[in-house]
């Protein structure tokens, strides 16, 4: 993970539940790339068609609410977000994000900071979130060391993979 | 060592002992021992990262659960896949516990039916509304496939000991009111992110009234709520429930008397009327009658879901629905919660009633719930539902409006062809 993350912003508001994000029809999708076609079908029309690896998504409060379908990030991540904002997170959706290394930043307030569009630059040890356009900027508390630990990584099967092979009293390849 | 200044909740007493600690308070990050696993079809999904961490075996074999529910029998070749998928991982890494087609059942009745999660257990599953066990007594939680994998690899997984909130609710709830409108009025209440990350705890007279089925659906929608778990002490009636079924040992726990809660919330059911969600999200909760007054003509009716389709909502549904028709044009889909269940309409003659009525009685799985199998709704349909989202896009086309309700409401809106009240059909 980068300690300076840079992207075009994605602005989506609250409560938008994981239906929006990937929709039941395409749950016996297992394959990314095709996930990927579809993602924010009914939340954020044209994403899918438009995005760009690196851009970041920026949500309201209780962002992917609902249905616990890692769908949802394994979608975004196979956009190949930067990170992904939000003033709060569903839980499950948090856990999931940073279990597949896709950096979710929960800071309250984040929303207000951009509009769609924008540039933003997040700095990861810095704990800060700029808007390059208007300057305008947002703090957030330093990531939890265990997580941060995930994230730099690569996620969460790296890890265990890795803590794995410790216990065998392997060396880490 | 310094005594501890306060008591704990169930939440902390239940983390505790799975993370073999002798406290916990919120915010501190504990790995706890997994009692119990539970994988649906986004199981598959656990199949990969399992394999790439290099996992050779599954830590405990007798501490998970396959339940597939969502496509049963598969409706599609992406859900046959799936299905392959699971069968061949169980197979594979020895697996004895799968619920296959034929003893399929929703993943979380099947838990609760065969004992899987008994008090002090610290639960999984691929599936968001794990939560429901928590009527148990147990941390229950939902979780996300590569966190399972995780699961299988290690038996352990780290949590953040969540903050709980107290519902304590007093009263008793009047003829033809049930536990989902209570749960209704409680989603309104907390709002869909109001618990988020925590933990509710249900206490007071009118929960130790509820049947364990009525604690079921409360439990079960804590998840609307945002909640990391939700959850009951267990009491006789717990133990009765389970007493020809737990799979392992029970470690009956309750919260201390000095415990320290984030809110308490206070709720009295006296005079407290049906209650329905309106469209666009759970926690739009209004009183039935006044939604009843606008004459809301609904194209499809469904009484099913991990929420609501066992025996008790079954039985009630029928003994409503006796003698009675489907309202033309309307659509009436009963899916029960799991194969047992359907069984025993079976043998009860409820099979006969539904459909006489013009319902269509469905095998058991999540059914209409989702929006991927059937039932689903085309643009601008309306359905009235016993099942727990109402989100746009959750049945079908985005523009369907769903109502979610008792199952004894869902019958009267079958028959009357606008959302009703079933407190008119006595």
């Amino acid at each position: 993970m980068q300690d300076v993350i840079r992207g075009k912003v994605w602005t989506l508001g609250d409560n938008i539940d994981t239906d929006g994000i990937i929709s039941g029809k395409y749950l016996t999708v297992l394959d990314p790339a095709e996930l990927r076609k579809h993602v924010f079908e009914i939340a954020l029309p044209g994403f899918a068609e438009a995005a760009q690896k690196g851009d970041i998504v920026v949500a309201g409060r209780n962002f992917a609410c609902g249905s616990s379908r890692e769908a949802a990030p394994q979608a975004l991540r196979a956009v190949g977000v930067g990170a992904v904002l939000a003033d709060s997170f569903a839980r499950i959706f948090y856990r999931n994000c940073i279990n597949l290394g896709v950096p979710a930043i929960e800071v309250d307030g984040v929303r207000r900071v951009f509009e769609n569009g924008d540039p933003a630059r997040i700095e990861m040890s810095a704990g800060r979130i700029v808007n390059e356009r208007t300057q305008a900027e947002i703090r957030f508390p330093p990531i939890p060391p265990h997580l941060l630990e995930l994230l730099e990584v690569g996620g969460l099967v790296e890890k265990v993979r890795l803590e794995l092979l410790q216990s065998r009293g392997a060396a880490p390849a | 060592m310094n005594a501890p200044q306060h008591g704990m909740t169930l939440a902390e007493k239940i983390l505790s002992r799975a993370s073999g600690l002798e406290r916990v308070v919120p915010g501190q990050i504990v790995e706890g021992r997994v009692d119990l696993a539970m994988m649906h079809e986004q199981g598959a999904q656990t199949v990969a990262p399992f394999q790439q961490m290099g996992a050779d075996h599954v830590w405990d074999p007798e501490r998970v659960v396959i339940a597939i529910d969502h496509w049963v029998p598969a409706s599609t070749e992406g859900a046959a896949v799936i299905h392959r998928i699971l069968r061949k991982f169980a197979a594979q890494y020895h697996l004895p516990h799968f619920y296959d087609v034929g003893r399929h059942g929703i993943c979380h009745q099947v838990l609760a039916e065969d004992g899987w999660v008994v008090p002090g257990d610290l639960a999984v599953g691929t599936d968001s509304h794990t939560n429901m066990l928590g009527a148990m007594g147990a941390v229950a939680a939902g979780v996300g496939p590569t966190e399972l994998a995780a699961v299988l690899a290690l038996g352990r997984l780290w949590l953040k000991a969540p903050p709980t909130i107290k519902i304590n609710v007093r009263g008793k709830l009047g003829p033809g009111i049930t536990s989902k409108d209570l749960t209704l009025r409680i989603v309104g209440e907390v709002t869909t992110s109001g618990a988020t990350y925590k933990s509710i705890e249900f206490t007071g007279p009118t929960i130790d009234a509820l049947s364990m089925s009525e604690r079921f659906t409360l439990c079960n929608m804590t998840t609307e709520m945002g909640a990391k778990c939700g959850m009951i002490a267990p009491d006789q009636k717990t133990f009765d429930y389970l007493e020809k079924t737990a799979k392992h040992a029970m470690h009956p726990l309750r919260a201390d008397a000095d415990a320290r809660y984030e809110r308490v919330l206070d709720i009295d059911v006296d005079g407290m009327p049906p209650m329905v969600a309106c469209p666009y999200s759970p926690d739009n909760v209004r009183p039935l009658p006044d939604v009843v007054k606008e004459h809301v003509k609904v194209d499809q009716v469904f009484l099913g879901s991990c929420t609501n389709a066992r025996i008790d909502d079954l039985r009630e549904g029928a003994r409503l629905m006796k003698g009675l028709k489907v309202h033309a044009g309307v659509r009436f889909i009963v899916s029960p919660a799991s194969t047992a269940i359907y069984q025993q309409c079976l043998h009860e003659g409820i099979i006969d009633i539904f459909t006489e009525a013009g319902a269509v009685f469905t095998n058991s799985s999540c059914s209409a719930c989702f929006g991927g199998n059937m039932g689903i709704l085309a643009p601008d349909e309306v359905c009235a539902s016993s099942s727990n989202r109402n989100f746009p896009g959750r049945m079908g086309a985005k523009e369907a409006r769903i109502y979610l309700m008792s199952p004894a409401a869902t019958v009267a809106t079958a028959v009357k062809g606008e959302i009703a009240d079933p407190r008119e059909l006595g």
